[in-house]
């Protein structure tokens, strides 16, 4: 379990390291400073985080509206549930062609989101080719599409295992539905809402195939590249061959996922004993 | 406040495709709970106690009939207007709240000029607290308190807002037989203390008849009795009454009667009885017997349990529709336990006779 990630932090500080020869020039925090200056590893740091900052609590958010909504209805619960999980067990590629079709602007059609921004009377926008915050939007509504079954499902039976009976005694009380759901829903499911928020950092910081299947394996061309799409590259893409590059990336990936689980989980101990 | 009962009744539709009439979970009940009384509801269990308690605190709406609290119709009013306190079977206490915040939270929930102040919410919660004996607790999450502790959260959380009524549904069933014993002594005193209507729903008859000012007795969502515990004890209306109160229970033998004589098997037990020739049901409290060596009703003896002050006989007898007769008689009587057979006069206070068909009271 450990070893692969003490073999990556050892290449991390060598320079050179070449993987067919296992040599190195030298041990440094050269790699380091190296990648923290090369404008693609920060153009990939950036589109991390503000995949990570909009798509998170975006989707932890819509999730719970929408198990909530899924917990009220009686009638044909288990065909929208089905619905709503059917994402999940798609394929990311496929997903993403599907993405493609909708906002891609060709020279026989503008796509249907441009059909419909039309009809409202905007203008088209390229969003797979055009501009940064259009490319950007398109990753995050992807990314948000993509992880919302499975916070849906989480949070649709942690809604339904609450005990009934808290309702009842709100209801007795006169409270009010805002605060019911403050005061008693929402601490009583907030394990599982942490759960998926820092399952939902990690998975967003390691975020890579979604920007593939939207903006093809060129990504730094496309300036959409991710951290992990920076590693990747930096070993076999077309500018690759740099595996020591490759994991000082991965390290400070590795450092800035665990300092955010770390933070999330402190921040979670210590509402616990406030509560 | 007294609470009246008009006709309430309330159906079910039923999920069985087999049996799909409703069910009748409550069936046209008539009554009044007196002003600052102790009333329990008691039945075997799907009897209709908690629904009509349900009814009461309009977390159910009934199917027909009215609900008066004093003089006002409160049929048609949610639950938070009704000025209830409700405690449940398993406390219902918010898990993530201490104490305080639970005893708190229906005060936080006030509006307009009902609303609170920080200190008056503090005064009022302290108030219930120290009723309920728990200000020591104050801070303490529910999974660190005991059952008992916790059930007197409950009480506390039901009561902070002065309810008018207060109901508790099942509150004994979740502790230990020492715990209950206290916990309905302490109820009992809250309910004097504060005076409030209380109904409390059972399905323990001796904890209904130690406690209660009044107890309505009920079966299959019909009430069948309704009165002071020890007056239904003495004088039930018929046979299910009879049967479903008193510990050890009920003797019942099938008997006959003839020319005002009433006949177990071939014995007479008892002369004078004012009731028509035909088969009956007799029913024989455990404390109706008088041994006698000479006595009209004979018994296969089994064995006898000796519990100091009294002796409990227990013997068999073909018509008896008990597994085993329980006899208690004082210690004072010797009983000859190596004799096959016992005797016994009977007490005729202590002998109802019910009609065998409808099981209606007759003697």
């Amino acid at each position: 379990m450990i070893y692969p990630l003490v073999d990556v932090f050892i290449y991390s500080f060598e320079e050179g390291y070449n993987s067919a020869s296992q040599t190195s020039f030298g041990t440094g925090i050269y790699n380091y400073s190296y990648v923290l200056h090369d404008p693609y590893f920060l153009q990939a740091l950036k589109n991390t985080l503000i995949l990570v900052v909009i798509t998170v609590p975006t989707s932890t958010i819509l999730s719970l509206l929408i198990s909530l909504g899924l917990n009220k209805i009686t009638k044909l619960k288990e065909l929208f549930q089905t619905i709503y999980f059917l994402p999940y067990v798609t394929n990311t590629l496929a997903v993403g062609l599907v993405f493609m079709i909708l906002f891609k602007k060709t020279a026989y059609t503008d796509g249907m989101v441009n059909i419909l921004i039309n009809a409202f009377g905007g203008k088209s926008v390229d969003f797979i080719e055009g501009p940064y915050w259009a490319k950007m939007m398109v990753l995050c509504i992807y990314t948000v599409w993509i992880v919302m079954p499975f916070k849906v499902l989480v949070l649709t039976s942690s809604l339904a295992s609450v005990n009934p009976i808290y309702y009842s005694a709100a209801k007795v009380d006169g409270t009010s539905n805002t605060r019911i759901f403050f005061k008693i829903t929402l601490p009583m499911i907030s394990p599982m809402i942490f759960y998926l928020i820092i399952t939902g950092f990690i998975g967003a910081f390691k975020a890579y195939s979604d920007a593939v299947a939207l903006f093809g394996t060129n990504l730094n061309v496309a300036e959409m590249n991710t951290i992990v799409g920076y590693v990747y590259d930096m070993l076999y893409g077309d500018s690759g061959g740099y595996p020591s590059y490759a994991s000082s990336a991965a390290i400070i990936l590795f450092t800035i996922v665990l300092t955010i689980t770390v933070i999330n989980l402190l921040v979670r101990n210590k509402k616990q004993v406030n509560v | 406040m007294k609470v009246v009962l008009k006709n309430l009744t309330k159906r079910f539709p039923s999920r069985d495709k087999k049996h799909p009439e409703d069910v009748i979970a409550v069936n046209d009940f008539d009554f009044t709970i007196p002003d600052g009384k102790l009333i329990g509801l008691l039945g075997p269990s799907g009897c209709g106690k908690s629904t009509t308690l349900n009814l009461i605190s309009g977390l159910e709406k009934p199917t027909k009939g009215q609900i008066f609290f004093g003089e006002d119709d409160v049929t048609k009013l949610p639950p938070e207007n009704r000025g209830i306190g409700l405690v449940f079977q398993n406390y219902a206490l918010y898990p993530h709240l201490t104490v305080r915040q639970n005893i708190m939270f229906p005060l936080q929930n006030l509006k307009g000029e009902q609303k609170m102040t920080k200190a008056e919410m503090n005064n009022a919660v302290m108030g219930v607290a120290k009723l309920v004996q728990i200000d020591s607790l104050m801070e303490r999450r529910p999974a660190e308190l005991s059952g008992g502790q916790q059930q007197r959260v409950a009480i506390a959380r039901a009561l902070v807002k002065m309810p008018k009524v207060l109901l508790l549904d099942e509150p004994l069933s979740n502790l230990d037989a020492r715990l209950r014993l206290q916990t309905r002594e302490e109820i009992r005193r809250i309910q004097k203390e504060t005076k409030i209507t209380t109904i409390f729903v059972t399905h323990d008859q001796e904890e209904a008849m130690s406690i209660c000012d009044q107890i309505v007795v009920m079966k299959d969502g019909v009430v069948h009795q309704i009165g002071a515990p020890q007056d239904v004890y003495d004088s039930p209306k018929n046979l299910f009454v009879a049967k479903f109160l008193g510990t050890p229970p009920i003797n019942v033998f099938e008997g006959e009667v003839k020319e005002g004589k009433l006949l177990i098997g071939k014995e007479t037990v008892l002369e004078d009885v004012n009731v028509k020739d035909g088969k009956v049901f007799v029913a024989i409290r455990p404390e109706g017997f008088i041994p006698n060596e000479e006595g009209k009703l004979t018994l296969d003896l089994e064995r006898i349990e000796v519990m100091g002050r009294d002796i409990s006989v227990i013997a068999h007898h073909p018509l008896c529709q008990n597994t085993d007769i329980r006899a208690i008689v004082s210690s004072s009587n010797s009983i000859d336990i190596d004799k096959e057979k016992v005797r016994f006069d009977l007490k005729p206070e202590k002998v109802f006779v019910f009609d065998s068909a409808s099981e209606e009271r007759l003697f």
